[in-house]
């Protein structure tokens, strides 16, 4: 995957350009210091313009991002004592979710999150953060754990959906989402939930239900892929870009609606472009939000999270009259 | 469920009768229709008396919410729930996608893609939701949401056991976002029948898959299914472009899940009024023998 976005081409150039300027410049056959300064100008307007107005599609490529980091990169550079367990003590273990104990601060929490890799060998590995059934349920088994210990759970999102494989569906694809969905709801310790890449329907939900649901600006979280999308809505896969820019799956969209409670800020151009930023900010919004909600009782979360999701949807009540013509 | 039979063919569902006179080819094409399995010429009327199911081999083809309603009601009992929720178009999909709803509204006699209420079944008061395929396939959007959310809060006000009769390809695309967090929603709603101590029965028909797959299709306390029909999380033809092959037959089925676990009887159309009355009656045997009916 390139590590330049289209959207960003323009921009470069000009960065390029300038570049050129002053090694002319540097000569001191010819003054061009204020070609330059306007030309400075204009990047920087031009950034400005380019990162505040990305696209969908254009979040879709930051979010698909191969240098973006994962999950694993937040385990190890916001927690401290990341102890991996693994296992759903039914079947087997699923390397594309991790799973384990870790402090962030002084706080000892469960940890999970979609584990994609980050070259193909890695992917490979990680079934590309596409989870099988066992994921879900070393999940649920890691969450049980943690409400039997008093320990909050942070939950990291990113994964293109649940694998659609053979034997996925034969372990019952399906009942694992469910159940999983059916205990985050009912979980007696805070959730806190970051989505920090891509957040693909199902497979993403199933492990994302939350007290607080952050969301990293240019991460994606949407009921389908792009692609998905175009080829059941246009039976054309080359629509992606136009269903992308369609389905409301930007932060800031999804903040409009209700569905996330806070956008976390990344670094111009992504997380990856400067990382010690990113990870210094979701630190912070994880300890804020876990230190917030310690402040509730069991059963106040239970209830509040149950008002929470209670109101998620858009429709309109219509008089008997409308309905009778 | 011969007295049952009887009052389906009295009321006669809503086919034209054959005019006793002359038929036109037309007329009599109307009145006759084709096995989608095994292509038996049927009339239209056996195939409907017969629940939809083929007298020649048994496949169970699609039935309408209104009648599946009959099918698992006494007469006269029920009382439709939020039939004024109307879908939105809450991201601007456009026109196309409203009159689409409006198109699935005249076609269904529905206002979205399930139906919900209270009724009676053998006397047994209970909330019911019966999903219809034929609108928008199914699709879930905040509307579904927000009528199994309130199904299951209403019965557990009422104190009624709940049933929730699936069929649906997923979520509703043109509502993004909103319609996924319909899982999560509808999902927090039967963990709270469940703590109520109230039956959640659901019944899987062909097809449940996706989202109401992975929600409250398969919470079900007990979990039924119609023969063949097919359950799961991702469609056939998305494993078979992810793995590049062809799947096994009965890949999917209900009978696929039976053997693998993850339901608990595959009931033929015909017996399903008798099963889900016996469970329900089995289930409530307990706490809820004395419960008035409340609502
Ligand atoms: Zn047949």
């Amino acid at each position: 995957m390139s590590t330049i976005l289209e959207v960003e081409k323009p921009l470069l150039e000009l960065e390029h350009k300038i570049r050129e300027l002053r090694e002319v410049d540097l000569t001191g056959q010819v003054d061009l210091s204020a070609e330059i300064r306007q030309l400075e100008r204009k990047a920087k307007l031009l950034k400005a313009s380019i990162y505040g107005n990305l696209s969908g599609w254009d979040r879709v490529q930051i979010a698909r991002h191969a240098q973006r980091p994962t999950t694993i990169d937040y385990l190890e550079n916001i927690f401290t004592d990341f102890t991996e367990l693994h296992g759903d003590r039914l079947l087997g273990d699923d390397p594309a979710i991790v799973a384990g104990l870790a402090r962030v601060e002084n706080r000892a929490c469960v940890v999970f999150g979609h584990q994609k890799g980050k070259e193909t060998k890695e992917n490979l590995a990680r079934n590309f953060g596409m989870p099988n059934p066992e994921g879900f349920r070393k999940a649920c088994r890691l969450m049980r754990m943690a409400e039997r210990f008093g320990l909050p759970i942070v939950s990291f999102i990113d994964t293109p959906g649940a694998y659609p494989g053979i034997v996925a569906e034969e372990r019952g694809q399906f009942e694992a989402i469910a159940s999983s969905i059916l205990l985050m709801t009912g979980i007696k310790v805070p959730i806190v939930t970051v989505v920090i890449g891509e957040g693909g329907s199902g497979g993403a939900l199933g492990i994302a239900v939350g007290d607080r649901v952050l969301m990293l600006e240019n991460s994606v979280y949407s009921v389908i892929s792009p692609e998905g999308c175009a080829t059941i809505l246009w039976r054309d896969v080359t629509k992606a870009k136009q269903a992308a820019n369609s389905l409301g799956l930007t932060s800031e969209k999804l903040k409009e609606l209700g569905l996330v409670d806070h956008i976390l800020p990344e670094p111009l151009g992504g997380a990856h472009r400067d990382t010690a930023e990113t990870f210094q900010t979701v630190k912070k919004a994880i300890t804020t939000n876990l230190n917030d909600l310690s402040r509730q009782s069991p059963t106040e979360l239970i209830e509040n999270r149950y008002q929470k999701y209670r109101v998620m949807g858009r429709f309109r009540e219509a008089s008997p009259n409308e309905l009778e013509s | 469920m011969a007295r049952f039979l009887d009052k389906l063919r009295k009321q006669g569902p809503k086919v034209a009768r054959p005019n006793k006179k002359v038929l036109s080819v037309a007329q009599t094409e109307a009145n006759w229709t084709k096995c989608a399995s095994c292509a038996a010429v049927l009339r239209k009327k056996t195939l409907e008396d017969a629940l939809g199911v083929c007298p020649e081999c048994a496949h169970h083809h699609k039935i309408t919410a209104w009648q599946r309603l009959e099918m698992l009601s006494d007469p006269d009992t029920f009382e439709e729930w939020d039939r004024n929720l109307l879908s939105q178009d809450p991201l601007g999909f456009g026109q196309e996608y409203l009159e689409k709803l409006a198109k699935d509204r005249t076609k269904t006699k529905l206002t979205d893609a399930v139906l919900t209420g209270r009724c009676t079944l053998d006397g047994r008061p209970m909330a019911i939701g019966i999903m219809e395929f034929r609108f928008r396939g199914g699709s879930m959007g905040s509307v579904v949401g927000e009528r199994i959310n309130r199904l299951l809060e209403r019965a557990i006000e009422k104190r009624l056991p709940a049933v929730v009769v699936t069929s649906s390809g997923g979520a509703r695309m043109q509502e993004g976002m909103l319609s996924l967090m319909q899982m999560a929603r509808t999902s927090a709603a039967v963990r709270r029948i469940n703590e109520a101590g109230l039956p959640y029965i659901t019944i899987l028909t062909d097809p449940t898959t996706a989202g109401v797959a992975a929600s409250f299709a398969s919470l079900g306390d007990v979990v039924l299914a119609e023969p063949k029909a097919i359950i799961g999380f991702s469609g056939a033809r998305v494993i078979e472009q992810t793995i590049r092959q062809k799947l096994p037959p009965g890949f999917q089925t209900s009978e696929f899940y039976l053997e693998k676990g993850f339901i608990d009887r595959v009931v033929p159309r015909p017996e399903m009024r008798q099963t889900l009355s016996t469970i329900l009656s089995l289930l409530c045997g307990g706490h809820l023998k004395n419960a008035k009916d409340k609502g």
